[in-house]
């Protein structure tokens, strides 16, 4: 794709600082899907018993990797915010995982970007979530 | 039969501060966002301080909003344990030694969550209330609430759908 582009989402996403504090990477991005990986740490934990992360965070990367498909498409001139996002709790993140997450813009027009995204773990065969979601695409 | 005089009021308070903390303070990630709850009563707010590290957007800058969904999920999640567990603390009969020993009770388990996001979180401490709409004895539904400096002025509003953890009776 538009090689500017991608360059130019991987270091804005890599200047996150909630990104950042949780030791979120992108991993893949163009042509309106993106690739971002959740690293496994103590501080990120929902259930202090079991060790399984918190929804929230499974939120946070989700949001961030919907937003960055969302602006690699080649349709969307530049930045994005989310307009809503539903998340899906399919089972939960086995402890000590990384999580990673694929995000598609599946349809976009000149003022909204449809997105959804699966969130695996090392499991690639049981989804831990998934979410749908739709960005605004932002005039130049 | 003579009626039991209500316990005293600061008996009662610690008693409601001490569940409440145990909940709020037991899980690791309400502690990374900075979360905190305000009880009065039974009605809770969450408080969600300001920190560079819940940033999205520098260039705004505006809260992540990563950070504005676990915030909303965290309230929705404290405010029906809470509701939940109310009649069993108002009875004393929540086990407060257990509680001490870092033992919490099981928390509802989020099926979905839906954030609508309504203008961007600013720079400064958020506040969120949670609503229980359905309460029965397997699932729950409940719509969350935040705001920042003025109270009708939701920066986000969220409604999620949870399981509620086994009673075993």
């Amino acid at each position: 794709m538009q090689g500017d582009k991608s360059k130019f989402a991987e270091q804005f996403i890599n200047l996150i600082p909630h990104c950042q504090a949780l030791g979120m990477k992108l991993t893949g991005i163009g042509e309106g899907v993106a690739e971002m990986e959740l690293p496994y740490s103590e501080q990120i934990v929902g259930d202090p018993e079991t060790g399984v992360v918190h929804g929230g965070a499974v939120s946070a990367l989700m949001d961030t990797c919907c937003g960055a498909a969302a602006m690699s498409h080649p349709s969307s001139p530049s930045g994005t915010a989310t307009i809503d996002l539903r998340i899906d709790y399919m089972r939960a993140a086995t402890p000590g995982q990384a999580i990673r997450t694929r995000a598609e813009c599946y349809h976009i027009t000149r003022s909204v970007a449809f997105v959804r995204a699966t969130a695996l773990d090392d499991d690639p065969n049981q989804p831990v979530a998934t979410a749908t979601g739709a960005f605004t695409v932002e005039r130049r | 039969m003579p009626r039991s005089r209500p316990d005293p009021v600061q008996v009662v308070k610690q008693r409601r501060d001490a569940a409440l903390s145990a909940l709020v303070h037991g899980v690791p990630y309400i502690q990374f966002l900075g979360i905190e709850f305000d009880r009065r009563g039974d009605e809770l707010t969450a408080i969600l301080p300001y920190d560079d590290k819940l940033i999205g957007n520098p260039m705004i800058p505006a809260i992540h909003g990563g950070v504005t969904a676990g915030f909303l999920e965290t309230t929705a999640v404290i405010g029906l344990a809470w509701a939940s567990l109310w009649d069993d603390i108002e009875a004393g009969r929540f086990d407060m030694e257990e509680l001490t020993r870092g033992h919490l009770p099981r928390l509802p388990k989020t099926i979905d969550f839906t954030v609508d996001y309504l203008r961007s979180g600013l720079p400064r401490d958020a506040y969120a209330r949670a609503r229980v709409t359905r309460s029965g004895r397997r699932y729950a539904s409940v719509q969350v609430e935040a705001w920042q400096d003025q109270r009708d002025q939701p920066f986000a509003q969220a409604t999620g759908h949870f399981v509620m953890p086994a009673r075993d009776e």
